[in-house]
């Protein structure tokens, strides 16, 4: 099950974060510099998965952004590996025509690509309880997806 | 896939045209990020955010902002949240924003609400309106948004104001709309299953549906369900193997494949479902051998999400009923997983392997040269997942190269979860197949000084427990014990200022224990050593308290040092050390005392406690005739203090369960007696544990045992054998394990290797493995408890631990019983074993056949209550008025003989133009009469009237006037049902229609329906402060929850449980202090007892109850009491 998605840049800026789960807003900022130094520590030769307090963090990098699931013991980290690159596949078709737009609206949609991928894929709405979305900045971060 | 989410995105027309004007009010957020993005510290990020928030603040509130300045305000004040600021003044204006706003700003306001509200927020009942108005829009996207946030944030409570109309939409033309259907019940059934409950045939409708994303959303359903209860669904069987073989083959639309995979996450859902539906049935693994072999043979292509659905399958074909042919196809996956120069295929063929060896073993020695390279990966993951492996396959032979390796990594690692975790499993490990005495201990010294005080507090005292327990072999027990005490002394001789508290407790309970056992070392060598720790800074005032009975146990012949400590300690700030110096003190000048309360070396269960302290009547009625006052239990006590209302109470309420035992220093007897006297506040003492001053006390005490005596252990349920030389290693084999322990620093060579796999995988081997690893056929563990004494009587020092275990057998142990309620209850240990199993009378009834006669003497009375005749009022008694009387009026009509129950307000339930019915509720004991009105709104007279009622989950004990031949103009008729409810369900809704003839032979009927809540039926339970205690102490299910406290006035205690009572018609037996008990039950059967306690801002609330569902059904009605108040 997935307990939360992040996009965190290299410097440690959280370029959007989603929580299934509810999360204090004081104790986020934590977790999410613990993970991104977690993840931050790894090399490339070693495998995506590391285990965080109870999750299994499932991350993938591309260029300077590094985009984090965390999940539950019982799930299939490989799968989640899959799913993180399907999503910014569809991120990325979709910026490719859209990107001209402005950044809230941009915000908008990639989560409407998340819920709409939620409806999709069984794994997201196994969580679906608490929701947090922000914003890709479309000059930076989504240049790196391409 | 991600063609269909595209699609999806287009097929939202209109919003994204309407695109165009945004840019420029954007560009404030665009700097926003921007500038967050360019700054270097933390420092500088909060100030710009708070002259962002403080600019926003200023904006919401002005009268000139429109509706997409709004909506910019909201996006901005979204990504602030984000970054970890509060910007909760926004949230009003997120919910106006989606109440107002033109398509996409309501988008802006909703995408909002659900990211800043949680469910249980206040404001989302603002919300409740702009959804169903949404709900019942023709425009497709409104429909689809106020879905999406029914799916993510909506309170519970209001889900059956939202249910029909989202059941509606499962049967709505647009696919997309019908998946969030699904979805939004899916999280329905997730938070509040009893509502759903109606619905699981639709369940299946969109199970069936043309639309593959609508089948996909129901299987989350579907997962969940076979969960909780594999077998009600074994039917559905045939169809998940049929959708699963269509998907494989591809017969899916193009749009669901993922790099040309068909539908790759569905698959794996299917996998899922099919494993549970499976698991441990022959007949049902058969249906699905077909498909999961093509399964395993369509996803040979070479892609990630090939193996990840690989993965799945080979996890479903271990658990389902083996076939040979699939396990042989499976464990080659495994093998090519494991074998992948591809690191993160490595990792899935170790976690594949863990958790295949469970099955079979032999597939680890197939691969057992890999997973000695991953045992000295560089990767941590990789590493801690093969010590993970490991763990699984340890067995007698193996063990201390395994537990070598594990105490290794752990000894480099440094993350606290992982240390805690892996330090339990090696003394679950050491504690099952142990060699020999001296590595037991010494693997256990590891343990202790590894783990720290991060242990978990169960490993010493298991430890511990094991040590004073003891095997059937005297002997080999004082060689064990003799063992430790000599190891614990070398440790104390040495650095000691680095160790960690709980080993510090750890030995110098065993030194005070087991010293005298070392005959050839001075006791005052132990002694001095002892109190040389209580010199030391580092040492915690808890452990000192261990310490310190250690000394008392062991300090004779030494009385000078002793006097010397005692004096020294007897003005320390600390409350228990300063009672455990004066107890020191008395011993040391009493030794025929000393001698007679702590007999050295006594067995454990030769220890009889005389728990209704009858020995000291004597002294008692002596003390009373020289005119002591009487005792008072100390609940009494405390709520005399807090009468007197003179000073702050805490410290005293909190000292007094330890000074009920008074014997807290006779380690031996006193965790029972503690944990037991302290009674009703069993829970109280636990729950103050976390509350300051008296923490120490009782842990001091306590922590050697967990807060219930001893810990059932898993060890327990192993094969006890009779022989005790049975559990020592034959010598042969014990030298060959030693022989192949592993060099400290593990070589590249390949020769070190295959000796280390010699060593790990011993005992693996084709002949043994099964049943080496097999559960039930493990080899009898090293250390063995000795088997319970269930019939003797003497257990009453260990036998507390099973108290809870079965009821059974509970009679056949009377002294543990005894022990139990005597002590708490100041009674005659037979009335309370009578209470224990009954409860009295007056309360409950648990046994079935009590039960019954209860029921039916309900039944007798109810049908007494309501013997009277129907009533029919005429209309010269009720005022004549045109719409339906008015609720005031309606009561006034009650029979005379419910006119003094209390009753609730009336309520519309529906009405035509002819006939208008209302509801009225009236509490009595026994039952719930639930009182309708029909009136009659027309001039002409009525005929035929007749009421049916109908509701699943009630029980109708009796019913009167539900039929009435002839309803005058303008009069009334009163019916009623008395409703009786057994199983507690958190709403109940009923049903029913009324058929009335306006004209001879023209019926017509007019449908109505309603509500009723569990605090419809809860009835005060009357009962004092003793039989709560013993009721208490008798109900086995346990709820606890933090509830919201009310400050607004006075005592928030009191203020918060009256505000529960009129809410909920409890009775509130007791409050004593920051805590109160409160009892009710359910009409009158099951009864509920809730205990609060005032932690902080919040009411630690933790009921129990004899039924499962009761607690849960009154929490959430406190709950919604509290917050409605």
């Amino acid at each position: 099950m997935i307990k939360f998605i992040l996009m965190v840049n290299k410097q440690g800026q959280t370029r959007l974060s989603k929580y299934y789960e509810q999360v204090e807003l004081g104790k986020r900022a934590a977790l999410e510099a613990d993970v991104v130094r977690g993840c931050l520590a790894r090399r490339k030769e070693e495998c995506s998965f590391v285990e965080y307090k109870d999750y299994k963090l499932v991350y993938r990098q591309y260029a300077a952004l590094f985009i984090v699931v965390g999940i539950t013991e019982n799930e299939n980290e490989l799968s989640i590996y899959e799913l993180v690159h399907n999503f910014v596949e569809v991120l990325d078709k979709y910026f490719s025509r859209v990107s001209e737009l402005d950044v809230s609206f941009i915000s908008v949609i990639t989560h409407e690509v998340l819920l709409t991928k939620l409806d999709y894929d069984c794994v997201f709405s196994d969580a679906c309880i608490y929701m947090r979305v922000s914003f890709l900045n479309a000059q930076s971060d989504h240049v790196q997806f391409r | 896939m991600s063609d269909v989410v595209e699609k999806t995105l287009t097929a939202l027309p209109g919003l994204f045209d309407s695109q165009t004007g945004a840019a420029k009010i954007t560009n404030r957020l665009r700097q926003l990020i921007k500038s967050i993005t360019e700054l270097t510290s933390k420092h500088e990020e909060e100030n710009l955010i708070k002259k962002e928030l403080s600019a926003m603040k200023e904006q919401v509130s002005s009268p000139n902002t429109t509706m997409k300045q709004m909506r910019e305000i909201m996006v901005r004040a979204m990504y602030c949240e984000m970054l970890g600021y509060d910007a909760s003044f926004t949230y009003i204006h997120a919910i106006k924003l989606a109440q107002q706003g033109s398509v996409l700003e309501k988008r802006v306001g909703y995408l909002a609400v659900s990211l800043f509200l949680n469910e249980g927020h206040e404001l989302l009942l603002l919300l409740v309106n702009t959804v169903l108005k949404d709900l019942q829009s023709t425009n497709l996207i409104e429909a689809c948004m106020a879905l999406t946030v029914v799916a993510q944030v909506f309170p519970k409570d209001m889900i059956p104001a939202v249910l029909p109309l989202v059941e509606d939409k499962l049967s709505h033309p647009k696919e997309i709309i019908r998946r969030k259907a699904v979805l939004a019940l899916y999280k329905f059934y997730l938070i509040a299953p009893n509502q759903v409950q109606h619905i699981h045939a639709k369940f299946r409708k969109a199970l069936c549906d043309k639309d593959p994303g609508v089948m996909t959303s129901s299987l989350h359903i579907y997962l969940q369900l076979i969960r909780e209860s594999p077998d009600s669904y074994k039917d559905l069987t045939g169809s998940f193997v049929t959708i699963l073989k269509q998907v494989v083959g591809g017969k899916l639309p193009v749009d669901f494949n993922y790099h040309s995979v068909p539908a790759p996450w569905l698959q794996i859902q299917l996998l899922r479902i099919l494993s549970l539906l499976g698991k441990e049935d022959q007949s049902t693994s058969e249906l699905m051998y077909e498909v999961l072999d093509e399964s395993l043979r369509r996803a040979e292509m070479n892609h990630n999400i090939t193996y990840a659905i690989l993965f799945e399958c080979v996890k479903t074909v271990y658990t389902i009923h083996p076939k040979a042919e699939l396990l042989e196809k499976a464990a080659r996956c495994i093998g090519n997983f494991v074998l992948s120069p591809k690191i993160n295929l490595k990792y899935l063929g170790l976690k594949a392997l863990t958790y295949v060896v469970q099955h079979d073993a032999k597939l680890a020695l197939q691969h057992q040269m890999t997973i000695i390279e991953c045992l000295d990966h560089s990767d941590f993951t990789i590493k801690r997942e093969t010590l993970e492996l490991l763990f699984r396959i340890t067995n007698a032979q193996n063990v201390t190269v395994i537990v070598e390796k594990m105490l290794n990594f752990l000894r480099s690692c440094n993350d606290e979860h992982t240390i805690i975790h892996l330090v339990g499993k090696v003394a679950e490990l050491a504690e099952k197949f142990a060699p020999d005495n001296s590595w037991f201990i010494q693997t256990m010294n590891d343990v202790f000084s590894i783990g720290g005080d991060l242990l978990q507090q169960d490993v010493p005292n298991n430890f511990l427990r094991l040590l004073a327990e003891g095997s059937e072999s005297k002997e080999e027990d004082d060689q064990l014990r003799l063992y430790a005490v000599d190891s614990y002394l070398t440790v104390l001789k040495g650095h000691t200022s680095h160790l960690p508290q709980c080993f510090l407790q750890v030995m110098s309970w065993v030194l005070g224990e087991y010293a005298h056992l070392q005959e050839s070392m001075d006791q005052r060598e132990v002694t001095r050593l002892l109190t040389q720790l209580l010199d030391q800074r580092s040492v915690s005032s808890e452990t000192r308290v261990w310490i310190l009975s250690a000394l008392t146990k062991i300090f004779e012949g030494q009385t000078d040092l002793i006097l010397d400590l005692a004096e020294s300690l007897s003005s320390s700030q600390d409350t228990v050390l300063r009672q455990q110096a004066q107890e020191l003190r008395h011993f040391s000048q009493d030794s025929q005392l000393h001698e007679w309360v702590l007999p050295r070396g006594a067995p454990w269960d030769g220890i009889e406690v005389d728990s209704s302290l009858s020995f000291l009547d004597g002294f008692v009625s002596e003390a009373l005739a020289a005119g002591a006052a009487p005792y008072k239990p100390p609940h009494q006590r405390q709520e005399e203090l807090c009468e007197d209302r003179a000073l702050n109470l805490e410290p005293y309420s909190f000292s007094l369960p330890v000074s009920l035992s008074s014997c807290s220093i006779t380690d031996r007897q006193s965790p029972t007696l503690l944990s037991v006297s302290s009674g009703l506040s069993g829970n109280s003492t636990e729950l103050s544990q976390k509350a300051g001053s008296s923490t120490l006390i009782l842990e001091g005490v306590k922590r050697v045992w967990g807060k219930d005596g001893y810990l059932p252990q898993k060890e327990a349920t192993a094969p006890l054998v009779d022989e005790p030389s049975a559990a020592v290693q034959p010598p042969s084999q014990q030298e060959a394990a030693e022989r192949t322990e592993p060099q400290p620093e593990p070589s590249t060579q390949n020769q070190d290797k295959q000796q280390l796999a010699s060593s790990l995988f011993v005992g693996l081997g084709v002949g043994s493995s099964m049943s080496l690893l097999g559960k039930s056929e493990a080899p009898p563990p090293r250390f063995r408890k000795k088997p319970r004494p269930h019939e003797s009587s003497s257990s009453s020092s260990s036998g507390t631990s099973e108290r809870s275990s079965d009821s059974s057998s509970r009679s056949s142990r009377n002294t543990t019983d005894s022990f139990l309620y005597g002590s708490l209850l100041e009674e005659e240990p037979a009335t309370s074993i009578s209470a224990f199993d009954h409860t009295p009378k007056s309360t409950t009834a648990n046994g079935l056949a009590q039960n019954k006669d209860t029921k039916e003497d309900r039944h007798a009375n109810t049908s007494q209550i309501l013997g009277g005749d129907m009533v029919i009022v005429r209309p010269n008694t009720i005022q004549d008025k045109h719409p339906p009387p008015v609720s005031s009026d309606l009561t006034a009509l009650l029979p005379t003989d419910l006119k003094d129950l209390p009753h609730s307000d009336v309520i519309s339930l529906t009405s035509d133009p002819s006939l208008s019915l209302s509801s009225c509720r009236l509490f009595r004991d026994e039952a719930l009469l639930l009182v309708i009105f029909i009136s009659n709104c027309t001039e002409t007279v009525i005929k035929d009237v007749a009421v049916q009622l109908s509701c699943e989950e009630l029980e109708t004990a009796s019913l009167r006037g539900n039929v009435v031949d002839c309803l005058e103009a303008r009069s009334t008729s009163v019916c009623h049902y008395a409703l009786l409810m057994d199983d507690p369900h958190t709403n109940v809704s009923f049903t029913g229609t009324v058929s009335y003839q306006t004209q001879p032979g023209h019926t017509n009927t007019l449908p109505f329906s309603g509500t009723l809540s569990t605090a419809d039926f809860i009835r005060p339970l009357v009962v004092t402060t003793e039989e709560y205690g013993k009721l208490w102490l008798s109900l086995s299910h346990d709820v606890k929850q933090n509830l919201k406290l009310l400050t607004d006035a006075g005592d928030p205690l009191r203020t918060t449980l009256n505000a529960l009572k009129d809410a909920l018609k409890l009775h509130v037996v007791d409050i004593i202090g920051s805590e109160g008990i409160v009892a009710c039950r359910l009409l009158s059967g099951a009864p509920c007892l809730l205990h609060c306690r005032v932690n902080g801002a919040a009411l630690a609330m933790w009921l129990r109850s004899p039924h499962p569902a009761l607690p849960d059904c009154i929490l959430y009605h406190c709950q919604r009491a509290l917050a409605q108040h």
